[in-house]
C-alpha cells in the first residue's frame, strides 16, 4: 500500500508506531502509581473519619474514582452480597444446687445451699450479610482507564473536586508559552554557536566550548535558583516568583501584558541558556565531523564565501541535531518543569508539584500523561520533518519502497 | 594503552576534569568520616569560623551535610550508572550483533523507552512509594529508566563490527555467540562503553537531584543528597530570604561533579576519535 508515495507510507508507519507507544505509555501511567502501594490505602491512612460507615463510603468513592471497581451502565457501583454463616460459641457458667440421693438440697455446716458450677457451651448460628463493592480485574481496570482517557476524562482531583482536565487546561498555556520558545530558540542559538565554534576553532572555540560545557553541566533548576537569587533578591531587578503581578487582575490590559513579559524573562533565560549550552556541544562535534568531508573541502577550494560554506555546514550538521532534539525533548521538558517550580510559574510543573505534595494522584497521573503525550507528538513531528528535509532519508525511503 | 594515557594527559580538559573528579570522589568517600560535625546552632547562621558554610533551617552544620550529601549523590550516580550501562550494553550488544528479529524486537523496546520520558516514569513510581524511598531504590529506578541511551549507541557500534573479518574467522573456528560478543566485540567497544558509563553517572546524579527537587527524592535518616539539600533550602525559602549559603555550595558541588565528568568524557572523545583532534 502507498508504494508510490513513500513519504505518505513513512508518515503512516510512524503514526502507527507512535500510537502503539502511546498505548504502552498509557499502561505505564496506569500501572506505575499502583506499583509501590495502593494509592487509595495511602490516602485513607492520611485522613481520619468520624464513623466506620463514612470511612467505608469515602474509600469506595476513591476506589470508584480510580477505576478499581466494577460499575454498571448508570455508573454506579455494582455490589455483591456476601452471605456467610457466623458461628459464635458462648460459654455460660451454670450453677446447680447439689442434690443428695434423697432428693434434698445439700446444705453445708453453716446452713447455706451447696452449689456446684459447670460450664455449658452454647452454639449460636446466625447469618451475616455484607454488601461489598465488586473489585474490577486489573485488565478491565486498564481498559476502563484507556477508554476514559480517550473520552478526555482524566478523573477528578481529590483535593478540590475540580476536574483534572480543567486543572491542566489552566496550567498548559503557561507551560507552552514558556517552554516552546525557550526550547526552540535555545536549540537554534546553541546550534549556531556550536557551528561557529567548529568552523573557527582557535580562540573562539577555546572560550565557547568549555563555557558551553560548563553551562550544560548546570541543572536547569540550579541555574534558575542562581538567577532568582541575584536578579530577583540581591539586585531586585526582576520579579522572583509567579507569572504576573498578583495585584493585577488577569485580562487584556497593557499593564497585565507588560507584567507577564516582565515575569517571563528570568524563567525563559534559565531554560534557554542551559539548553543552548548542551546543543552547542553536540553541534560542535557534528560540525567538526562535517568539516572533514569532501563537499566542504571542495566548497573551500572553489573559493566560496565563508558565510556560504557555513550555511552548507550548518544545514548538513543540523539534521542529526534535529534527531537529537527529538530524543532529548523528554529530558528537556522534565528539567523545564522543575524550573517552573523554582519560579512558582503557574504551569504544569507547579500543578504537578502541588499534586505531589498533597498525594493528589489523579492530577499527578493527568500531568504525566500530558507530558508523555506532548513528548510523543514532538518526536513524531521531528521524525516527519527529518523525512521531508533530509535528502538522505528521503532517498532511503524511496529505495525501501522499490 | 600507555600511549593513550600519554595523549590524554596532554589534554588540559582531561587534567582539569580528573583533578576535579578525584577531589569530589575523595571528599565524598572520606569526608563524612573525617569531618567532625559542629553542634547544632541557630537557624540559618551565616558562614563563620565555627560554621564554615553556615547552618541550615534546623541549625545543622552545612559542611557536614554537604559531605554526606555528596557521598550519597555519588552513590546514586554510580549505582544508576552501573545498572544503566550494564543493561544498555547487554541489550545493545546482543541486538547489534544478532541482527534480524532479535535486533528488531530489542530495538523497538529501546526506542519505546527513549520516547517515553524517564522523568515521568521516575515521578510515577516515586509518588507511589511515599515511605521508605531509600537511596538504593532511587538509584535502581534511575538506572532502569536511563539504559535505552546506552543500548542505542552500543547497538550502532556493535552492528558496525558485525561484518568484520575477525568476527567471521571466530565463527568459522566454532566460537559461540556469547564468546564472540564478549571476546571479540566488547573489547573493541570498551573505550566507548566507558565513555557512555561516565555520561550515565553524570545523568544519574542530575536525575537524582531533579527528582529530589520535586520532593520525591530519598527519605530517611542519613539519606540526604545534594538534591535533597537544595530542595530543603528552597522549601524553607532560603533563596527569597537571601540565605545564599543554603543553595550555592550544593549547587556548585553538583555542577562541579557533572562538569568534571563532561570534561573527562569530551577529552576522551577527542583522543579516541582522531577527527576531533586538531
Amino acid at each position: 500500500m502507498f508504494k508510490k508515495y513513500p513519504t505518505v507510507r513513512y508518515v503512516l508507519q510512524r503514526a502507527i508506531w507512535y500510537f502503539l507507544t502511546f498505548l504502552v505509555a498509557l499502561s505505564l501511567n496506569f500501572f506505575l502509581p499502583r506499583l509501590g502501594s495502593d494509592p487509595v490505602d495511602i490516602m485513607m491512612a492520611q485522613s481520619s473519619f468520624s464513623s466506620p460507615e463514612i470511612r467505608k463510603q469515602t474509600e469506595e468513592n476513591l476506589r470508584k474514582e480510580f477505576g478499581l471497581l466494577v460499575l454498571d451502565k448508570q455508573d454506579s457501583i455494582v455490589r455483591d452480597t456476601v452471605r456467610s454463616i457466623v458461628i459464635d460459641t458462648v460459654v455460660n457458667v451454670v450453677a446447680d444446687t447439689v442434690i443428695d440421693e434423697q432428693g434434698n438440697v445439700t446444705l453445708d455446716s453453716l446452713g447455706n445451699v451447696v452449689v456446684s458450677e459447670r460450664n455449658e457451651t452454647v452454639i449460636n448460628k446466625h447469618e451475616k450479610i455484607e454488601i461489598n463493592a465488586v473489585k474490577a480485574s486489573k485488565f478491565s481496570q486498564l481498559i476502563n482507564y484507556i477508554g476514559q482517557v480517550f473520552q478526555g476524562d482524566l478523573g477528578t482531583s481529590f483535593k478540590n473536586q475540580k476536574k483534572v482536565s480543567e486543572i491542566i487546561a489552566q496550567a498548559l498555556p503557561w507551560t507552552i508559552a514558556l517552554q516552546l520558545p525557550a526550547i526552540l530558540f535555545g536549540w537554534i542559538f546553541g546550534n549556531g554557536l556550536g557551528a561557529l565554534a567548529a568552523y573557527r576553532r582557535g580562540v573562539f572555540d577555546k572560550v565557547i566550548f568549555p563555557l558551553a560545557l560548563l553551562m550544560s553541566s548546570i541543572p536547569f533548576f540550579v541555574f534558575g535558583m542562581v538567577l532568582v537569587y541575584f536578579f530577583g533578591v540581591v539586585w531586585d531587578i526582576f520579579p522572583a516568583v509567579g507569572a504576573y503581578s498578583l495585584e493585577l487582575t488577569p485580562g487584556f490590559s497593557l499593564d497585565f501584558i507588560l507584567s507577564i513579559g516582565y515575569h517571563y524573562i528570568l524563567p525563559f533565560f534559565s531554560i534557554f541558556l542551559i539548553l543552548a549550552g548542551g546543543q552547542a556541544i553536540g553541534m560542535r562535534s557534528m560540525g567538526i565531523y562535517e568539516l572533514g568531508t569532501d563537499y566542504i573541502k571542495y566548497a573551500k577550494w572553489l573559493g566560496l564565501k565563508e558565510s556560504r560554506v557555513l550555511v552548507y555546514l550548518f544545514r548538513n550538521a543540523m539534521l542529526p541535531q534535529l534527531t537529537g532534539l527529538a530524543l532529548s525533548i523528554g529530558q528537556m521538558v522534565g528539567g523545564a518543569l522543575i524550573t517552573e517550580m523554582i519560579f512558582s510559574y503557574p504551569g504544569l510543573g507547579m500543578a504537578m508539584l502541588t499534586a505531589i505534595q498533597t498525594n493528589d494522584y489523579p492530577v499527578i497521573q493527568g500531568v504525566t500523561l500530558l507530558i508523555t503525550t506532548s513528548v510523543l507528538l514532538a518526536n513524531f513531528t521531528v521524525d516527519i520533518l527529518i523525512a521531508l528535509l533530509d535528502p538522505r532519508v528521503k532517498q532511503s525511503l524511496s529505495m525501501d519502497a522499490k | 594503552m600507555f600511549k593513550l594515557l600519554k595523549n590524554l594527559i596532554k589534554e588540559p580538559m582531561f587534567v582539569i576534569g580528573s583533578v576535579l573528579f578525584l577531589t569530589t570522589i575523595l571528599a565524598g568517600l572520606f569526608g563524612p568520616f573525617l569531618y567532625v560535625s559542629m553542634p547544632e546552632g541557630a537557624t540559618y547562621e551565616a558562614p563563620s569560623a565555627t560554621y564554615l558554610l553556615g547552618t541550615d533551617n534546623l541549625g545543622q552544620d552545612y559542611v557536614a551535610l554537604l559531605l554526606k550529601g555528596l557521598q550519597n549523590s555519588l552513590y546514586v550516580g554510580f549505582m544508576a550508572g552501573i545498572i544503566a550501562t550494564t543493561v544498555g550494553t547487554l541489550i545493545g550488544l546482543f541486538g547489534g550483533f544478532k541482527g534480524g528479529i532479535v535486533d528488531d524486537i530489542l530495538n523497538m523496546f529501546t526506542n519505546l523507552f527513549i520516547v517515553i520520558p524517564s522523568f515521568v516514569v521516575l515521578v510515577l513510581v516515586s509518588a507511589s512509594w511515599p515511605e521508605g524511598r531509600s537511596l538504593t531504590l532511587i538509584a535502581v529506578l534511575i538506572g532502569l529508566t536511563t539504559w535505552p541511551w546506552t543500548a542505542r549507541s552500543v547497538r550502532a557500534q556493535a552492528a558496525s563490527l558485525r561484518g568484520r573479518d575477525h568476527i567471521s574467522l571466530a565463527r568459522i573456528n566454532g566460537a559461540t555467540n556469547l564468546e564472540i560478543i564478549f571476546k571479540h566485540i566488547l573489547p573493541y567497544l570498551a573505550s566507548y562503553v566507558f565513555m557512555v558509563f561516565i555520561m550515565q553517572v553524570a545523568s544519574g546524579i542530575l536525575s537524582e537531584s531533579a527528582i529530589s527537587m520535586i520532593g520525591l527524592g530519598p527519605i530517611g535518616e542519613g539519606s540526604t543528597s545534594l538534591g535533597v539539600i537544595l530542595n530543603t533550602a528552597k522549601n524553607n525559602s532560603a533563596i527569597t530570604d537571601g540565605y545564599w549559603w543554603g543553595i550555592f555550595p550544593a549547587a556548585i558541588v553538583i555542577t562541579m561533579i557533572v562538569f568534571a565528568l563532561y570534561l573527562l568524557n569530551n577529552s576522551m572523545e577527542g583522543v579516541f576519535n582522531p577527527r576531533l583532534r586538531k
